[in-house]
């Protein structure tokens, strides 16, 4: 591929990622939203964190086929728990982290 | 564009040069809440750039992939059809279907950027990510934010993962693979992020929803269309069951 077909290709892609992304931000906050809207929106980030989660501690990637009991959910639990207790950011990912090194060891 | 108090009053080049205390501590807050994100993007973006140059990218088309599109998913996708021989229109409108749940993600911030210039929101919506979407909603949320915070730790992140995967095409090959737990960085935010969300008991079974909704459309359906679908669902049954819950009462 030359220059211009990586410049063609990469560009359109940034284009298709770009739009959904400002579309509604430049709609929406110069409009004044309904309450459903705000009560519904309010729901959706605990949705989407779920919904990336879930799949990668549930299931397998490669077979996409359920799997319980993976590392990632093992050391997901005592994260979980750890950032319930501390509420901190920075220490969850640390922990998490720690554990699933140690995981891989054995 | 930049609105802070006194900024307009020095030339044009020393407003970028000196850079006044109250930036500083803007650069210093945003700094702090972006650093999971950074630790989480570096090992990723290795790896992208690694794939890419497997794939046959040379690290300056590896560079231009990164500044133009900032999608690490849609990255890897592209990197595997490259490889794969496909086509770029089909590439682009894989590119368009995987990054749609943006829509969400950008229509959940315009709740706390009502009214913000333009020019802003335009700049702001580059760097709309999964991880800046999750850590700059929460902090919004606790009303402990502005703009130009969020701002930073978009640009920040941004600013790593085009690093890392440049870094990946360049010298990846060398760098072990999975040291240090690395590989969990993003997990552990997204588990902690999420405990954040969990606000109440309708926000407790709409997470639980999502999560049986998700891994049930991952499995049935290919593709990635259980992010948007599940949430969606989840969002809208919660929203029903909060609006039933209302009116019995």
């Amino acid at each position: 591929m030359t220059f211009n077909d990586y410049l063609f290709l990469f560009g359109g892609m940034g284009l298709v990622t770009y739009l959904p992304r400002a579309l509604p931000l430049l709609y929406l906050a110069h409009k004044k939203m309904p309450q459903w809207l705000i009560d519904w929106l309010s729901l959706i980030p605990v949705a989407i964190l779920s919904a990336l989660l879930a799949p990668s501690l549930f299931t397998d990637a490669v077979t996409r086929s359920f799997a319980f009991g993976k590392l990632e959910l093992l050391v997901a639990i005592p994260t979980l728990l750890f950032s319930l207790k501390t509420r901190s950011l920075g220490g969850t990912v640390l922990v998490g982290m720690l554990l699933y090194w140690l995981g891989g060891k054995f | 564009m930049f609105d802070f108090k006194g900024a307009s009053e020095r030339p044009f080049l020393l407003q970028f040069m000196t850079i006044p205390q109250d930036h500083k501590q803007t650069l210093r807050q945003g700094a702090a809440a972006a650093w999971p994100i950074c630790l989480g993007y570096f090992p990723i973006g290795l790896a992208l750039g690694v794939l890419a140059q497997k794939a046959g990218l040379p690290w300056w088309a590896m560079a231009m992939m990164s500044v133009l599109v900032f999608a690490g998913s849609a990255q890897f996708i592209c990197v595997a059809m490259i490889a794969a021989g496909a086509s770029t229109p089909a590439i682009i409108l894989t590119t368009f279907v995987v990054n749609l749940r943006h829509v969400l993600m950008s229509s959940a911030l315009a709740v706390y950027l009502q009214g913000v210039n333009r020019k802003f929101l335009a700049l702001y919506a580059y760097g709309v990510t999964d991880e800046s979407f999750a850590v700059n909603l929460t902090r919004f949320r606790d009303g402990e934010w502005n703009r130009w915070r969020a701002l930073i730790v978009n640009h920040l992140a941004n600013s790593v993962w085009i690093m890392a995967t440049i870094c990946g095409a360049l010298v990846g090959q060398f760098v072990p693979q999975g040291a240090l737990g690395i590989d969990y960085a993003l997990t552990g935010m997204f588990i902690c992020l999420l405990v954040f969300q969990l606000q109440g008991r309708l926000y407790v079974i709409t997470g639980l929803l999502a999560a049986i909704l998700s891994v049930v459309w991952y499995l049935l359906i290919p593709g990635d269309s259980y992010i948007v679908g599940a949430s969606m669902s989840a969002a809208t049954i919660g929203f029903l069951l909060k609006r039933h819950y209302r009116r019995s009462r």
